[in-house]
């Protein structure tokens, strides 16, 4: 492979891979993003709770 | 005396305590994060630039590094999701039910990528997006399988009897974990055979199988993340009511 652009097109199947691949990552990504933001969510609500109860 | 040896009956104990579980999974996770991203940067690279074009597919079959491993991990999660339900059962150990529920999105996922990939594998290669086969139609049930369990248990209020419920659900559905392994030889696929795990030697080149062997490891350690993140929240709302939880929230 010589050039970027080359790497890129992976032989006509760009499209194809690529496609693959970005799906992939987005999906993966989310399953960690979600419950990180869940968490932080539900601590800041348990926090509130725990404020009023006092 | 029990057989058990004295130490397995401490760490299970330890292990299956609620709090120990967090504070270790908290300890665990930057580590796992570390090993993650190295294995799939090598992964990456040896797969997408290092390895040679295959003579028969170019570069379309590039996909098979996230394709096999994703579809590798949607049948261990789910083995582990039936041990996990067999260990609740049985055992009636509450870690059991939080690991069987909080791999159940991890394995949706990546049924659902080994699908998506199958599919824009397929297209170029056999012309097609989707046939009913036995390969893909099983892997199909796969996905089904895990949504049922997750929103089983999202039905069920009350969480212990949701647990047994999807416990339960888990043992049943693993009689199709060996109907998709063997779906390539048991009838006439579309699907190719395996590669991989034959058992006299893989028809594959090392250049392309190194690469493929450290993705599989990479989604490995990227399932105990994952699932780890996603158990820490299901042990914070189970045990909101607890002193630990408390005085978690005291210390921040």
């Amino acid at each position: 492979m010589n050039s970027f652009a080359e790497f890129l097109a992976m032989g006509g199947y760009g499209f194809y891979v690529w496609m693959s691949y970005g799906i992939s990552t987005v999906v993966l990504l989310l399953n960690v993003v979600i419950p990180i933001i869940q968490k932080k969510q539900f601590l800041r609500e348990l926090a509130l709770k725990q404020k009023r109860a006092k | 005396m029990s057989i058990v040896p004295e130490f397995i009956v401490r760490f299970y104990h330890k292990t299956a305590s609620p709090p120990y579980f967090y504070s270790l999974s908290n300890k665990l996770l930057p580590w796992l994060t570390a090993i993650f991203l190295i294995l799939l940067g090598y992964g990456l690279y040896g797969g997408l630039y290092l390895a040679p074009t295959d003579y028969q597919q170019g570069d379309s079959y590039r996909i098979i590094y996230v394709h096999v491993p994703a579809a590798w991990m949607s049948l261990f999660i789910y083995v582990v999701m039936a041990i996990a339900g067999g260990i609740s059962l049985i055992w009636r150990m509450k870690i059991a039910d939080v690991v069987l529920i909080s791999s159940a999105p991890i394995g949706a996922s990546f049924t659902f990528i080994a699908l998506v990939t199958g599919s824009f594998w397929g297209k170029p290669m056999w012309g097609t997006w989707w046939v009913w086969d036995a390969r893909l139609t099983s892997e199909l049930i796969l996905l089904f399988l895990y949504l049922g369990v997750i929103s089983l248990y999202g039905a069920i209020e009350d969480k212990r009897t949701a647990s047994k419920a999807v416990a339960i659900l888990a043992l049943v559905g693993v009689v199709n974990i060996p109907i998709i392994h063997y779906s390539v030889q048991w009838w006439n696929t579309l699907h190719q055979g395996p590669t991989v795990t034959k058992m006299d030697k893989p028809s594959i080149h090392l250049d392309m199988l190194i690469p493929l062997l450290v993705m599989a490891t990479a989604f490995k350690f990227y399932y105990a993340i994952a699932m780890l993140q996603v158990a820490k929240v299901e042990i914070l709302m189970r045990e909101q009511n607890t002193q630990w939880v408390k005085k978690l929230l005291e210390d921040k």
